[in-house]
């Protein structure tokens, strides 16, 4: 398939979602690398080209539209507003060079306050509409959930935290949740730190910039955690059933209700999950057949905070098609004080092409 | 053309390379001036002797450059990517053992496994308003075990030389390096996390999987592997 071809399918999928009421924009290519590192970490340099500039410092070929749409939108957008954009993103491929580093994406944003569920309806609809021809499967899920319930943990804040902090890393997620229960044993060295009436006796010299206090501090947190009751297994058996929720939207709402009797803390994520399904029906979307899976774009898509979801082909070995979700999070951080709640998603149309081919 | 070895053109690890082959019945030496990067080998007819340095091997072998080549695990896999897919490891030497290792000062008490490097990053950025920084020439390898660990809230700084001397600097929290002995590290008052090494390296003779010897070479590198027993 040529680039001609892709570029003519991405600019039919643009004009459906202008038909749809997106003003259509455009974005840099080269894109200052610093807020990525700020929000992603060393990792988003195994994911993106960095390059740098000696007046410019650290740049990076833009990895997706979402960070530099919603500054636009928070520089310059009057409220509400729909977005559209199509272009090519670049991403390395370390671990696997068969996949693609350059391709084109085709976007639809929403930068709406009033009814963020009626939103994600309408986002998802309209993908749903947009893809309709090709036979995909589409899957849904709900980080809100995950996180209300963490947040609701009978535990220390300082431990909701922590573990917040590592919700989109599920290893270090499970290993915290298995240090908080009890479950992992505390290691030796921990333990000889805390039977010490004087850990700061024999450390030697104070070099570098992590200052005394600092080590101190963390010392005290480290003694009062020890002090703190195991987080119970009742707490941790209900974080489990939620992340393995995995059925259809009607079965999973049922699901989580059950679920958010003995954990009340949900109930908000899941009457607004509860919501969604109904703006979903009333746009025509069959959501007693719609797959809801609870812990779905929890380890790929770090900047989503609520709803996600993803078209997927069966076609074994192909990227998906569609993903999207709602990054209010996001809009909170690059705001600087400013929020709006967002969602949108994103199209493949090389991929789309691609399937087209084979069948 | 012959069958192309690539051996590390100075130091120690020349020597024991050409005591290793030595000790098989394969003479390696360089010729010419002291100066000059050329070789000679003998007890194996169509083998010639390329001398490089230790961290051009691994691109030459994945380029099909040279047919066999001895270097560092660790330059191996922090160079190449899908190394294992480029290169096959016929052998281990014996000798240049090294491990990349992270480290911390001795006075971080509190800090002594990955867990609580991960902990102490998000207090030191909460702290100083920028991620904490680790030290090391390893990038790739480094992220990769961070990664695979679900640590947070750090930065690689790139540091080609006395990177145990950084932290005293200020321009690193923490390094990653190789170490043998532990020694250098312990002059600079700094310890080694209580975890497995990112990795266990020492000097290991590869085999190219892109360059493909045909006829002489064919029979050059069999008649080379046989000796060497590899």
């Amino acid at each position: 398939m040529s680039l001609k071809q892709i570029n003519a399918k991405a600019a039919a999928l643009r004009a459906a979602f202008e038909a749809a009421g997106a003003e259509v924009v455009d974005c840099d290519i080269l894109l200052p690398a610093e807020i990525f590192l700020d929000l992603y970490g060393e990792d988003v340099r195994t994911r993106a080209y960095m390059s740098s500039d000696p007046a410019r410092g650290e740049v990076m070929l833009r990895p997706d539209f979402t960070v530099p749409v919603v500054q636009k939108h928070m520089d310059e957008g009057a409220e509400p507003a729909r977005y559209t954009y199509s272009g090519a993103v670049f991403r390395r491929q370390e671990e696997h060079p068969e996949r693609a580093s350059e391709y084109v994406q085709v976007g639809y944003e929403v930068f709406d306050r009033e009814d963020p569920e009626a939103a994600d309806a309408e986002v998802f609809a309209l993908f749903q509409q947009v893809l309709a021809p090709h036979g995909l499967r589409a899957v849904t899920g709900d980080i809100g959930i995950l996180t209300a319930a963490v947040q609701g943990l009978d535990t220390s804040e300082r431990r909701r935290k922590a573990l917040m902090r590592h919700i989109w890393r599920p290893r270090r997620f499970r290993a915290l949740l298995d240090r908080f229960s009890g479950r992992a044993p505390v290691p030796p060295s921990r333990a000889a730190l805390l039977a010490s009436a004087d850990p700061m006796a024999d450390r030697g010299p104070q070099i570098g910039l992590r200052s005394e206090a600092e080590i101190a501090e963390r010392i005290a947190v480290l003694r009062t955690d020890a002090e703190e009751p195991h987080l119970s297994k009742g707490q941790v058996e209900l974080i489990e059933a939620i992340l393995k929720v995995s059925e259809t939207c009607s079965f999973a709402l049922e699901h989580l209700r059950d679920i958010a009797v003995d954990l009340p803390a949900i109930s908000g994520a899941v009457e607004r999950f509860a919501r969604r399904c109904e703006a979903l029906a009333a746009r025509g979307v069959a959501v007693e057949q719609l797959d809801f899976e609870a812990s779905y774009g929890r380890s790929s898509m770090e900047y989503y905070d609520g709803f996600v979801f993803g078209f997927l082909s069966n076609q074994l070995g192909t990227p998906p098609v569609a993903t999207g979700g709602r990054y209010d999070a996001l809009t909170r951080h690059l705001g600087q004080g400013r929020e709006i709640p967002a969602v949108g998603g994103v199209i493949r149309p090389g991929v789309l092409l691609d399937l087209e081919g084979r069948s | 053309m012959s069958l192309k070895l690539g051996v590390p053109s100075k130091g120690r690890l020349m020597e024991k390379t050409f005591d290793w082959f030595g000790a098989r019945g394969v003479g390696l030496k360089r010729t010419g001036s002291d100066r000059e990067y050329a070789g000679a080998v003998d007890g194996v007819d169509g083998v010639e002797l390329v001398l490089l340095s230790a961290g051009e091997i691994p691109r030459e072998l994945a380029a099909g450059h040279i047919h066999l080549g001895v270097t560092g695990m660790d330059l191996i896999q922090e160079k190449l990517v899908q190394w294992d897919q480029k290169v096959e490891p016929l052998a281990e030497l014996g000798f240049g053992h090294a491990d990349l290792i992270l480290a911390v000062p001795n006075c971080w008490v509190d800090v002594n496994t990955l867990d609580d490097l991960d902990a102490a990053a998000a207090a030191f950025r909460e702290a100083h308003g920028f991620r904490m920084r680790i030290a090391t020439k390893y990038h790739r390898l480094v992220r990769q075990y961070l990664h695979h660990a679900g640590v947070a809230d750090y930065q690689l700084v790139d540091s080609q030389g006395a990177t145990e001397g950084t932290i005293k600097n200020l321009t690193s929290e923490a390094v990653a390096d190789i170490t043998s002995s532990g020694e250098t590290l312990r002059a600079n008052h700094l310890k080694i996390l209580e975890e497995e090494p990112v990795l266990r390296s020492q000097a290991t003779l590869f085999r190219s999987r892109v360059a493909k010897p045909e006829g002489a070479d064919r029979v050059a590198l069999d008649a080379l592997r046989d000796k060497l027993s590899v």
